[in-house]
């Protein structure tokens, strides 16, 4: 069973809705005991960097959520926000540090782009570096993104897709079971439920 | 483009007449099949009582907000924005809560500026959309309030100006003269409002046929189109709209 990550910050219901629609079984983990019963889990969010760090430790998620992660090897889809907490750190409102599965860092959209609004937002396409499992699609492969942040990873091989918008964004990555995607797959159509439709299957 | 009245999605013209259109989530779920950009649901009820009393007519409507949200976000993989009646930041936290991804202010917004920027720091610009509604007169489109009723004498341009200063996202400008009329876009006015402005501009209100989607779009940096009334009659008409905007080079999904 699917285990949706609760921090207080994600649209929570939105990825719940989307499971519910592709016939995936989810719970919402609240603490510890969530992550033993969670086969697949879900880290979702909306919001800043640092209040995300902050939820996460003073719940005592990060650590059930390392091993659960690292020791155990459950796969782990971080959306959107939940893909750059993923990083080692973000310099978003000051630095701060995330949870270090990926090695990459998190930079301002606002520093890079010129003459485009930001935050991005609205559909963008996808430009494949990589195959993988969960989206691979190389034409009409839109998918639906608002951030003004935005992830680089110091290796290519964990570059599943990219983005440009004025500069090229890493927006879907990997490091073995752990996935991220910087769109909101749950807000993507058909495009979207099929990505979330492949992890699942995983 | 959706309008809910009193639980069900109404066709509009002229603001004021009110054609029944049916249940608003079998609507949202024929436009999510479409795979549509975004949905856009305005709540233009009078008052706050939902009508449930259309059983005989095999469409069933909701009682409340609440219910109506969930059930869209539950059938809508797609961004979602919500407005009508918007007074309060609660309102906005509570539609936020329950799906929504952007809101709408109009009247509210006009009342009350502060409205703006509090929902604007709380939730990001991108999800307030600011929406007006506007009436040419004398060659100046003017501002109207309170469901097209109340002209508040202030141009369009003013206003949109004065909101991008109070943090609005987007805008959202809607012809009332063209409601329903089917007799293409304004494409004078539409286009000064985008030069107007760095943010994005969506416009509505007079869409007859795919060819007018083509001629506003070729001939303005308008960022979205939006149609309600023609979306609801013609067959297959998203699809084919956007075909014919790809084929004549716009940049479309």
């Amino acid at each position: 069973m699917i285990g949706i990550i609760n921090y207080g910050m994600g649209n929570i219901k939105s990825v719940g809705n989307a499971l519910n629609f592709i016939g995936s079984e989810y719970f919402i983990i609240e603490d510890e005991a969530g992550f033993k019963k969670a086969d697949k889990l879900i880290l979702p969010g909306v919001g800043a960097f640092g209040k995300a760090m902050e939820n996460l430790s003073s719940r005592n998620l990060v650590n059930p959520l390392t091993e659960a992660v690292l020791t155990d090897k459950k796969p782990l889809l971080g959306l959107c926000l939940g893909m750059q907490l993923l990083f080692e750190d973000s310099c978003e409102h000051g630095f701060h540090k995330g949870l270090g599965f990926i090695k990459g860092h998190v930079l301002a959209l606002a520093d890079e782009v010129k003459n485009l609004p930001v935050p991005h937002m609205g559909w963008n396409n996808l430009r494949i570096a990589r195959e993988n499992e969960i989206f691979n699609q190389e034409e009409d492969n839109d998918f639906y993104f608002v951030h003004s942040f935005y992830c680089k990873c110091d290796k290519a091989e964990n570059v599943l897709a990219t983005v440009d918008y004025g500069v090229s964004a890493d927006v879907m990555v990997k490091e073995g079971n752990i996935f991220g995607c910087q769109f909101h797959p749950e807000k993507s159509q058909q495009n979207g439920l099929e990505l979330m439709r492949n992890f699942c299957s995983l | 483009m959706l309008y809910i009245k009193n639980g069900l999605i109404v066709r509009s013209e002229d603001f004021s007449y009110h054609q029944l259109i049916g249940n608003i989530v079998n609507e949202a779920h024929r436009y999510n099949e479409w795979n549509v950009d975004e949905l856009i649901y305005i709540d233009i009820s009078r008052d706050e009582v939902y009508d449930a009393n259309r059983d005989d007519h095999k469409i069933s409507s909701f009682n409340s907000h609440e219910s109506m949200l969930e059930a869209i976000a539950a059938t809508c993989f797609m961004p979602l924005c919500f407005g009508g009646g918007i007074r309060t930041i609660e309102q906005i936290d509570y539609l936020i809560k329950n799906g929504a991804d952007k809101i709408t202010l109009n009247t509210g917004a006009y009342e009350n500026p502060a409205l703006i920027r509090e929902a604007a720091e709380k939730y990001g610009s991108q999800a307030v959309v600011l929406s007006i509604d506007y009436k040419v007169i004398d060659g100046v489109p003017k501002v109207f309030t309170n469901f097209g009723t109340t002209n508040t004498e202030v141009s369009l341009f003013d206003w949109m100006k004065e909101a991008e200063g109070h943090g609005a996202g987007e805008f959202f400008i809607n012809a009332i003269d063209r409601d329903g009329k089917a007799s293409g876009y304004d494409i004078a006015n539409i286009g000064k409002a985008v030069e107007s402005t760095q943010i994005p501009v969506v416009a509505c209100g007079g869409a007859g046929d795919m060819y007018d989607f083509l001629d506003l779009a070729s001939e303005t940096k308008v960022s979205g189109i939006a149609a309600g009334n023609w979306f609801h009659f013609v067959e297959r008409s998203y699809p084919r709209a956007k075909q014919l905007l790809k084929k004549n080079g716009i940049n479309v999904r």
